[in-house]
């Protein structure tokens, strides 16, 4: 008799339940009360500033890390509308933004910076969010193009954020529709600059 | 397939429902009561062969109501059928046993307009999550509305 293994069924995610971002805001408030290590690290290295002539020490290893951080900024593959499509061109290699360190990484773990190029949708900005969340600190956003900016020509829909800073934090925006590689080379660099003089040990 | 001409046809719908459509070309517009639209598309794909479900969707009026759209094809006779009715309180009957491409229309007219399909077999929305509040498409919905917790 012929065995069958049986089929996974995968159930739809229920809307109502999705319950995951609630809690990791709840998480986060707690954390930087909790997170030992990075306080321990922070007093140490401020110990060691208001040594006589320790500033030399730290201000030295801020711009070694923040040299190593800037140089190698990886993006995460985020690509939601037509301006991904310029991102993509900006990451191919006739532009070739990996002479700057960044390798476009297809998983939010390892990556530093979010690239929200297009419209976010009402619909898309939880998963948004949650992509922001699961990427490691210290972790940078550019807002690419008109619709992540301010929601662009789709503002007074019904459906759109309203710009993406009402769900990330955003350092950089790139304005265009879409913008060229040009520009969003222009505005990655501004962010490397914005890197370099990136000053805390801890969390951004 | 029966092959129909638009004149043809339009005489088939007045025999057949006492309906006056208008006819432009190979169109045909047809003005249904909201208690025959059930019927009247099992006739369009049945006796019409109008077997290529176009779209369904609908138009608010204010305040002289809403009024459902659908449009069927008879492809070989290049026949085009307008189906419009005017629904009375937002409830309509569904189409999905004569055309199962009704389905996911009527769905998003749900969505879109708030219009009950009755007897659809998965009547929830399609497009807006599902705690979505409103229905975006009326001319009464404010767009500004705050959504938590993005918008």
């Amino acid at each position: 008799m012929e065995v069958k293994a049986p089929v996974p069924q995968i159930p739809p995610p229920v809307w109502s339940e999705f319950k995951d971002l609630q809690e990791f805001e709840k998480y986060r408030q707690h954390r930087t009360d909790d997170d030992k290590t990075s306080n321990a690290l922070a007093s140490i290295a401020d110990a060691i500033h208001h040594m006589p002539g320790g500033w030399i020490v730290t201000t030295s290893t801020d711009k070694i890390f923040n040299w190593a951080r800037k140089s190698s900024i990886w993006p995460v593959t985020f690509g939601l509308a037509c301006c991904a499509i310029e991102m993509m061109a900006t990451f191919a290699s006739r532009f070739d933004v990996e002479r700057f360190g960044m390798v476009p990484w297809a998983s939010p773990r390892h990556s530093d910076l979010m690239i929200v190029s297009g419209t976010v949708t009402i619909k898309m900005a939880p998963m948004l969010k949650r992509i922001y969340d699961q990427m490691p600190d210290p972790k940078w956003v550019v807002s690419m193009g008109s619709c992540a900016n301010s929601g662009g020509p789709f503002r007074h829909g019904y459906h759109v954020v309203k710009g993406v800073d009402r769900v990330v934090p955003v350092d950089v925006y790139v304005p265009g529709c879409p913008p060229t590689p040009d520009s969003l080379m222009y505005g990655l660099l501004k962010l490397q600059e914005k890197v370099a003089e990136f000053q805390k040990t801890g969390a951004k | 397939m029966t092959v129909f001409a638009a004149t043809d046809a339009a005489a088939r719908v007045r025999q057949e429902f006492g309906l006056e459509p208008g006819v432009e070309g190979q169109s045909l517009t047809v003005t249904v009561p909201v208690e025959r639209w059930q019927a009247f598309g099992r006739f369009a794909r049945e006796t019409l062969g109008c077997r290529f479900f176009n779209f369904l969707t609908a138009i608010d009026w204010k305040e002289q109501g809403r009024e459902v759209i659908c449009r069927a094809d008879n492809l070989d006779a290049r026949l085009t059928l307008l189906m419009r009715a005017r629904v009375a309180d937002d409830r309509c009957p569904t189409l999905t046993g004569v055309w199962r491409g009704a389905d996911w229309m009527e769905r998003e007219c749900y969505d879109m307009f708030g219009i009950t399909f009755e007897g659809h077999p998965d009547h929830r929305r399609i497009l807006l999550g599902d705690d979505w509040e409103g229905h975006p498409l009326r001319k009464d919905y404010a767009v500004d509305t705050p959504h938590t917790p993005y918008r």
